[in-house]
């Protein structure tokens, strides 16, 4: 009538996809999703009664009068019981909602046996991603993407290095704050094979729109899989090229930020670049991964996401190839 | 005194004893403003102010809307370089700031310092001359915002400045303290008139209007003032303890020594969510004051309204948490604010319906300013509901900053406060200008206006769903949001359209509208019984009130009051409950001071964002011009 099955229309492209509400993918998200069909139900019920009442009143009347009319005329006392009425009424169905409110609640907070256990650190603008473990050897660092295992619980630990940030994977999950000086977390579970997106949904600053991240649900035997690989130190160069490259990213400035795990590369002020190449996405979901998207991020950084903390370092051609040769290399 | 002194009988000269010509003639000798520069600047008239105000604060939402405009243009299209990063989250900070502090709250209190007084039967609003402070200080906080933001120093941190990003670790230059200055600047001024108007209708309604008589618009003025001299505390808090932090290097928000950035959260939202209801109280009240007039018979369920508008007013308190769902508070206390965000549904339910039943038993007229309470209807109940959603934990985690809650606020916000507004501009024109604005124009401006709105933020709702965060400069093709995004962006053309076609209406009206009788609605409240435009003395006779709709009661002259000086500023006093008249009050002259200490703070307070000791060396200018305020001005009662 006002034109939103247009805007409907429109948006069909946007409500299934990998980064949406009401695609869930999980029993968390579902449980979200079917609450958010009840408050829409009786929204939209409440909506048109409403509406209905308020055509109806301007309908009875034909004749308009030019007197005021005193009030208590015929009829006011029924009016006093049905405002009374829809008052109660009102009471009750919000009753409700918070009721089913807290049964959600409650659901969410429900956490399987044995979960996955991951702390993620909000930076301005990425993601830091440690794989916990009881022993020290098996914990591993990479960034801007999970993998996790179809069916187990996965527990994140959010912790916020500079400013706040918010985790937001609606597919899997709602949302939940990294706040300095706190420790938040949140729990999932995916129940089917995926590869779900998430930003960051509190405002932290110039690049705050460019702050995404994956999620890879993948079947227990190919997350194993995927693990050990991240365990192992980064890949020797397998040639001239390559080797000029670690060259350079382990003596040059590359090196006081980012780690290359088994190199001299330590920094641990920017994301670990050990299996860089295995991820899809790079500069926190901006770029898709090749070898010509990591070249034009180390040429310029700075027209690509503006503001953000990695500088431009000036580099001959020649140096900018070896460099995007070996970090193409680092699977 | 000598009593045989010509001009000293001139001034103690009773009302009663002059014809009325002759006391027309004196009163308005007495309460006039020269038609000068300085008559200008000192005036203490509380309509001159009004109007200014109102003025003023429509200007900025023209600039406001301005920069929707450009946000929406940059958002037309994935990855757009039309705007860069830096000036989206300028224009976005602006736009919230400027609508929320600039134009929002200031334009409500604007139009309740023209019209409260005119509706309780006064001749002049209380202390005149804070008012006249009150506006100063408020257009000096505008000008700096805006002057920043031409700068290129405009706060890029959001309306609601979140610490750490607008601390002294990550918030560069000046732009963070400009914005906290600018909260002081109107936190002043709603300060200021919140109290003028709870002095104003405690102390200065006519005789015989009771508590149970007072105009529901007056009422909620005054639950509205309790609202913000409640709140501002919170806020002065909050912005001051933040500048503390960036100038004196304290440590109130740094958890690193001791300070906590939930801290933050919560002074800003224990007032920022009662500011909503600052500027959604107002408009209930100008709903309940246009139903009863068009449907042309009293409200139905006075006293379930005045009750609903104090519970909410109670209620706005008690759910500043919704706002921190996501911020890992302990599960049980926001279950809490769950409960109590719902239940603030039920005094706006008792307002809905007591509306429709006054229609149902009423005989509408469908003019213009009801056309703007349809489209309220509309909007306003659907944003309600989804503020039920957002008002449940499990589902604010997935929708909370998204673009679902910036269609939410929306439709409270336009849908439930400048709809009602524009209606009320509409329905009090005649009064403010002596000229009515077209009807024809009218109905378009209310078409254009409901259709555009609900098209360009009616798709924001799904867009927050599909996963769209808000304050985002941009977004890649790959999300597909593509699509409602230029949709979106090509019905703000239609709903700035209507705003164009109202400002039009309204300046063309201003000098070729039609004639406005005295009560051209037939309206039962006590504004209508005073000329379009009023005189500067409001009535000649104070009006005695017996009844709440006094114009439909009495349908010839009012009874009135008299025994008031003529040549004196003098107004009557009367009892809280019952309005029994108490004293002869005189009410101040005009007075360049007012302008002079606004200059005064206004320099001080920019100073201080640069150093400390502003703040010391500052006071002293301030401290001159207070003296000059409030200097005794040797008249009979003061010396007495």
């Amino acid at each position: 009538m006002r034109g939103f099955g247009a805007g409907f229309a429109l948006l069909c492209a946007g409500c299934s996809g990998w980064q949406s509400a009401i695609d869930p993918a999980g029993p968390e998200s579902r449980n979200l999703q079917h609450l958010l069909w009840l408050f829409f139900g009786v929204s939209a019920a409440v909506w048109v009664l409403v509406m209905l009442v308020l055509a109806v009143a301007l309908m009875r009347r034909a004749a308009p009068s030019t007197a005021p009319l005193r009030p208590g005329s015929r009829g006011e006392r029924g009016s006093a019981i049905a405002v009374s009425a829809a008052v109660a009424a009102t009471a009750i169905v919000l009753v409700g909602l918070t009721v089913g409110s807290y049964r959600a609640t409650s659901a969410l907070g429900a956490r399987g046996d044995e979960p996955l256990m991951v702390r993620l650190r909000g930076y301005q603008w990425w993601w830091e991603v440690t794989y916990l473990d009881p022993l020290p050897e098996r914990v591993f660092v990479t960034a801007n993407e999970l993998h996790i295992p179809v069916g187990r619980a996965v527990t994140v630990d959010l912790v916020a290095a500079d400013v706040i940030h918010s985790f937001w994977l609606p597919n899997l999950a709602g949302k939940q704050d990294l706040v300095p000086g706190r420790d938040n977390r949140i729990s999932f579970t995916a129940d089917r094979p995926g590869i779900y997106r998430g930003q960051c949904a509190e405002f932290c600053g110039l690049q705050h729109a460019h702050m995404s991240f994956f999620v890879i649900a993948e079947p227990p035997a190919d997350f194993e899989r995927w693990r050990s690989t991240q365990l192992q130190p980064a890949v020797a160069p397998m040639d001239t090229e390559q080797e000029a490259g670690q060259q350079l990213v382990t003596g040059k400035a590359c090196a006081a930020c980012h780690a290359v795990r088994g190199t001299g590369a330590v920094g641990t002020l920017a994301p670990d670049l050990t299996h860089v190449a295995s991820r899809t996405y790079l500069a926190a979901g901006l770029l898709p991964m090749t070898r010509g998207s990591l070249a034009a991020w180390v040429a310029d950084p700075q027209t690509i996401k503006p503001g953000n903390n990695m500088p431009a370092v000036p580099l001959s051609s020649d140096k900018l190839r070896s460099i995007s040769a070996y970090l193409a290399s680092l699977k | 005194m000598s009593e045989t002194r010509p001009e000293i009988e001139a001034i103690e000269v009773i009302d009663r004893d002059l014809s009325p010509e002759a006391l027309e003639q004196r009163l308005a000798q007495t309460w006039a403003t020269p038609r000068t520069l300085y008559g200008w600047l000192a005036t203490a008239d509380h309509k001159i102010i009004g109007r200014r105000y109102i003025v003023t604060a429509f200007v900025f939402l023209i600039l406001g809307g301005v920069l929707a405009l450009a946000m929406r243009a940059q958002l037309a299209g994935p990855e757009n370089r039309l705007v860069s990063a830096d000036l989206y989250n300028q224009l976005f900070t602006m736009h919230g700031s400027n609508m929320m502090f600039l134009f929002a709250v200031p334009v409500m209190e604007a139009v309740a310092v023209y019209l409260v007084p005119l509706m309780v039967g006064t001749r002049n609003i209380a202390f005149p001359r804070l008012n006249a402070f009150s506006y100063w200080i408020y257009l000096a906080g505008g000008l700096l915002l805006w002057a920043a933001f031409l700068l290129q120093m405009g706060p890029d941190v959001g309306w609601f400045a979140y610490v750490p990003l607008s601390g002294p670790q990550y918030g560069a230059g000046k732009r963070s303290d400009i914005w906290a200055q600018m909260i002081t600047f109107t936190e002043l001024s709603a300060l200021a008139v919140a109290v003028e108007i709870v002095v104003t209708v405690f102390k200065q309604r006519a005789p015989g209007m009771t508590l149970a008589r007072i105009p529901l618009f007056v009422w909620s003025m005054l639950v509205t003032s309790f609202l913000i001299i409640l709140a501002m505390p919170a806020i002065v808090m909050a912005s001051t303890s933040l500048i503390l932090d960036r100038l004196v290097g304290t440590h109130f928000f740094n958890p690193a020594e001791g300070g906590d950035v939930l801290l933050y959260q919560h002074l800003f939202w224990f007032f920022g969510h009662p500011e909503v209801y600052i500027i959604f109280l107002p408009a209930v009240g100008m709903v309940s004051t246009i139903v009863p007039t068009f449907a042309r018979r009293p409200v139905f369920g006075y006293l379930a309204l005045v009750l609903a508008l104090i519970a909410t007013g109670i209620l706005a308190f008690t759910l500043w948490v919704h706002h921190m769902f996501v911020t890992g508070l302990p599960r049980v206390g926001e279950s809490f604010f769950t409960a109590s965000s719902m239940a603030i549904a039920v005094p706006s339910g008792i307002q809905i319906f007591c509306w429709l039943a006054t229609m149902w038993h009423g005989r509408p007229v469908l003019a213009t300013p009801m056309l703007f309470v349809l489209a309220f209807f509309a909007t306003f109940v659907l944003g309600g509901l989804t503020g039920v959603m957002v008002a449940s934990v499990p589902l604010d985690t997935q929708v909370h900053d998204t673009y679902f809650v910036v269609a939410h606020f929306h439709y409270v916000l336009i849908g439930g406060a400048v709809f009602p507004l524009m209606g009320a501009i509409y329905y009090w024109y005649p009064k403010f200008t002596g000229r009515m604005m077209s009807e024809r124009l009218g109905r378009w401006v209310a078409g254009l206006v409901f259709v555009g709105f609900n098209l360009a933020f009616f798709p924001m709702h799904l867009l927050g769903l599909a996963g769209m965060p808000r304050r985002v400069y941009t977004y890649q093709p790959e999300m597909g949001w593509g699509g409602a995004n230029l949709f979106v962006s090509l019905s703000s053309v239609i709903l700035a359209a209507g705003f164009l076609l109202f400002f039009i209406d309204a300046l063309r009206s201003a000098r070729y509208g039609a004639r406005a009788a005295d009560n051209p609605w037939d309206a039962g409240t006590l504004e209508w019984a005073t000329a379009s435009p009023p005189p500067s003395y409001n009535f000649g006779h104070i009006p005695v009130v017996t009844s709440a709709n006094p114009l439909w009661e009495e349908r010839g002259p009012l009874p009135v009051a008299t025994g008031l000086r003529a040549g004196r500023r003098e107004l009557l006093v009367t009892t809280v409950a019952e309005a029994q008249p108490e004293a002869r009050e005189t009410s101040p002259r005009n007075s360049i001071w007012p302008l002079m200490t606004a200059l005064t703070t206004t320099v001080m307070l920019i100073w201080s964002i640069f150093s400390p000791w502003a703040v010391v060396w500052g006071s002293i200018p301030i401290g001159i011009s207070l003296i000059g305020w409030f200097w005794p001005k040797g008249t009979p009662e003061d010396e007495a």
